[in-house]
């Protein structure tokens, strides 16, 4: 009996059930199809130029597109034989049809970084092949060129004949492989990049601790103050935005310059006798991007402060802390959150900077970008471009998980 | 749902409407010749001195456009065999470059039959002349009592004490110094060919190091010229006879300039060959190209050209015989191979 009666409830338990797993199915699915269009953007605008450019920091097949045979034959070889006549009949016949499929362009480009010397070879031993040799196709290379005998010029070949190369990562670091293939320093005179990372890293350092400092200050004023002060402050502070970064990098040169505004006011005050060195150098770069940052520093820490009670620190005083106790040790852990996030995002955005640097600075002022932006536009070698690029955003993604970790570590502790 | 659904389907039908209209007028455009510049002061130029007049006398079609040099555009243009664009004035490395890549049409020189009316260097196997362009030693006339007469006045710090403006970069700054070292014009490139002719550039330039304010952009020089920031500069011709049309006292030193020229040059796989060519011809006349520089001061690649511009302008152009004396051919080739090696020297210099 009691089971009898106690036998529908299940049956509708169990509907119940599927009905609510189906709704929430559906819940999940619309959920899905709402964040498509964005997982899609992202997919289309991060994660696949950024997987390609990673990749292109180590392709190399430039080479062995253009010349299949050859770049086989050449990675078989051990680079100290003379290349034998099954070389050179390979590489007149695919010199050939990398010509004919437009393939030579990038050959080209490619040699001149093992040698500048060799793109100039290539073009003219083109130029003058004969469809069939007189005697030997080593004879016939060797005649055009005597450079086709010797073993260095297909040495280089050689470096270049592998699919994927560290050559662009290693440059980004002043390193290079030597003729026996082992790691070295690059020679002094041309080491470059290194210091680059570093510089970049102290400027976007500076104006963070920059911004910091006058930001602080000022996110405090305006949480503070009473809500119709604060709004009209609060325009100033984001009235930068609304004129363009171009135009705003392009006020400062006036200002700045030596015949500028600051300077001429300032020696019309008598304050100086010479005019002040304050643009086309580190200083003027530190002023500008500080300028187009703090924006960036002020709005977090505002808002973090914005949410902070009064009451703890009039409790810390009425309690007997002097005020500036009271400020630091109530007050300031209580922003640690926008500090936190309005540095790594002001960090994060310097670390990029390209185009105030490149107009304000001085050749010892150049961040990474602009070495990107003109192996880039310039010299047309992205491989390059790509493995500082990749670097840069190594270093930013290691620099944030340490942040992370130290956010983390401090969240428990503070509970 | 359904309504939707119905929308859905009509807004299917208006894009494809939108599609097939926009392909039907990208073809019928197709068929007038497209010729690309690099717009700006230029293409309002070319457009008085050749675009309308080609149009009037020939009655062809012709659809001007303008671009900022994308080399790369030209190169997926090509490849993927979607080639809209008949003629693109190119600058000098990515005309050779182009050319070795096999990204442009080979010129028949003969077919045009220009090439003796032309400048030697204006004749180019994928290119013909546009206009000649100069990098030269510029100052304040009004500011220096005494005027600088070569590379060495610019290295004299004693004589003409103040800063001095280069361009930020290998290419223009190391012909400068050798020649401030005593290296002829015509022997700049075969002294810079080696690795010693190359420390010997660096090694003058190590001396003038702490006088340079380094320039980006072609507005800076004359800008810091009037502004009397720097005592002398290099700057680009065109720029400084800006300056000069608008009052400004600014002198040019041409003995020791270099000079450079931009091309037309035809894309791999055009449909309208002939008519580019016809264009070319009408382009490379005494007449047309000394109404193109009577507007801007670029100089003519044809000679013949100057002697049809009143004096005074053609003592501005670069191809001016007397400004021609001593002057320095830009080494495209030498550049085109070398500049990822110097330049990344240079910028590990001039970081120091």
């Amino acid at each position: 009996m009691a089971t009898q009666t106690m036998a529908p409830p299940p049956t509708t338990q169990t509907s119940l059930k599927t009905q609510l797993r189906r709704a929430e199915r559906r819940r999940k699915l619309n959920a899905f199809l709402l964040v498509a269009p964005l997982a899609l953007f992202l997919l289309v605008i991060f994660v696949f130029p950024i997987g390609s450019m990673l990749w292109r920091s180590v392709d190399n097949s430039e080479l062995s597109q253009a010349l299949p045979q050859t770049a086989q034959l050449l990675s078989a070889w051990d680079g100290q034989q003379p290349p034998s006549e099954a070389f050179y009949a390979s590489l007149a016949q695919e010199l050939k049809s990398a010509l004919a499929n437009g393939n030579i362009g990038s050959l080209g480009r490619r040699l001149t970084y093992e040698d500048p010397t060799l793109r100039t070879l290539v073009t003219q031993t083109i130029r003058k092949l004969p469809d069939t040799p007189e005697t030997t196709w080593q004879q016939t290379f060797s005649t055009l060129n005597p450079r086709w005998a010797e073993l260095s010029t297909w040495q280089a070949l050689k470096k270049a004949a592998p699919t994927t190369t560290d050559r662009y990562l290693l440059a980004s670091l002043d390193l290079e492989r030597n003729a026996q293939g082992e790691i070295t320093a690059v020679a002094p005179e041309k080491q470059v990049y290194i210091d680059v990372f570093l510089r970049t890293l102290a400027i976007a350092g500076a104006v963070t601790l920059i911004c910091l400092i006058m930001g602080f200050p000022l996110a405090y004023l305006l949480a503070t103050l009473p809500t119709g002060t604060s709004n009209l402050l609060m325009i100033f502070v984001l009235l930068p935005f609304w004129t363009s970064l171009l135009v705003r990098t392009a006020a400062w040169i006036v200002l700045l310059q030596s015949g500028g505004m600051v300077n001429t006011s300032l020696m019309g005050l008598g304050f100086i006798s010479q005019p002040l060195e304050l643009v086309f150098n580190r200083v003027g770069v530190l002023i500008a991007m500080v300028h187009i940052l703090l924006p960036f520093m002020v709005l977090p820490l505002y808002s973090v402060m914005k949410g902070i009670s009064p009451h703890y620190q009039r409790a810390a005083i009425s309690l007997g802390a002097h005020p500036f106790k009271a400020f630091w040790q109530v007050y300031a852990p209580q922003t640690l959150a926008g500090v936190g996030a309005g540095t790594i995002l002001v960090f994060i955005m310097a670390l990029g900077y390209y185009i105030t640097p490149a107009l304000l600075g001085g050749p010892s002022d150049q961040m990474v970008s602009y070495y990107v932006a003109y192996y880039t536009n310039t010299t047309n070698n992205w491989g390059m471009a790509a493995a500082l690029g990749s670097l840069l955003l190594i270093i930013t993604l290691v620099l944030y998980m340490l942040y992370q970790r130290l956010v983390n570590q401090q969240t428990p502790n503070r509970r | 749902m359904n309504a939707v659904f119905r929308s859905n389907r009509s807004l299917k039908y208006f894009a494809t409407t939108c599609l097939v209209g926009l392909g039907l007028l990208i073809s019928t455009q197709a068929q007038a010749l497209t010729v690309i510049s690099f717009g700006g002061a230029s293409g309002d130029a070319m457009k008085k001195a050749y675009y309308d007049p080609f149009i009037a006398q020939t009655k062809t079609e012709l659809t001007p456009g303008d671009y900022n040099g994308e080399f790369a555009k030209i190169r997926s243009m090509v490849e993927t065999g979607n080639v809209s664009w008949d003629l693109v004035e190119m600058e000098s490395p990515d005309l050779t470059r182009g050319c070795f890549e096999g990204v442009f049409e080979p010129l028949d020189w003969d077919k045009l039959g220009i090439k003796d009316q032309l400048m030697e260097s204006a004749v180019n196997k994928c290119g013909a002349g546009v206009f000649v362009w100069s990098t030269v030693l510029a100052y304040d006339g009004e500011k220096l009592k005494e005027a600088p007469s070569s590379w060495k006045d610019f290295w004299d710090v004693q004589k003409f004490p103040g800063k001095r403006g280069l361009r930020k970069g290998a290419k223009y700054t190391l012909e400068f110094a050798l020649q401030a070292d005593g290296v002829p014009a015509e022997e700049v490139y075969t002294v810079l060919a080696t690795p010693e002719g190359v420390d010997r550039a660096f090694k003058k330039l190590d001396e003038l190091k702490p006088h340079i304010q380094w320039w980006e952009a072609g507005a800076q020089p004359p800008q810091w010229l009037v502004a009397g920031d720097v005592v002398m500069s290099s700057a680009y011709s065109g720029r400084i006879a800006a300056a000069q049309a608008e009052g400004r006292k600014l002198v040019i030193l041409w003995p020791g300039s270099i000079y450079d020229l931009d091309y037309w040059a035809i894309p791999k796989g055009s449909k309208n060959i002939e008519a580019a060519y016809e264009f070319i011809k009408f382009a490379s006349q005494p007449d047309t190209q000394a109404a193109y520089s009577s507007q801007i001061p670029y100089g003519p690649v044809n000679p013949t050209a100057i002697e049809k511009l009143s004096p005074e302008k053609a003592k501005e152009m670069p191809t001016y015989t007397d400004n021609l004396k001593g002057a320095l051919a830009m080494g495209t080739e030498f550049w085109v191979d070398n500049s990822e090696e110097l330049e990344q020297r240079f910028n590990a210099w001039a970081a120091k």
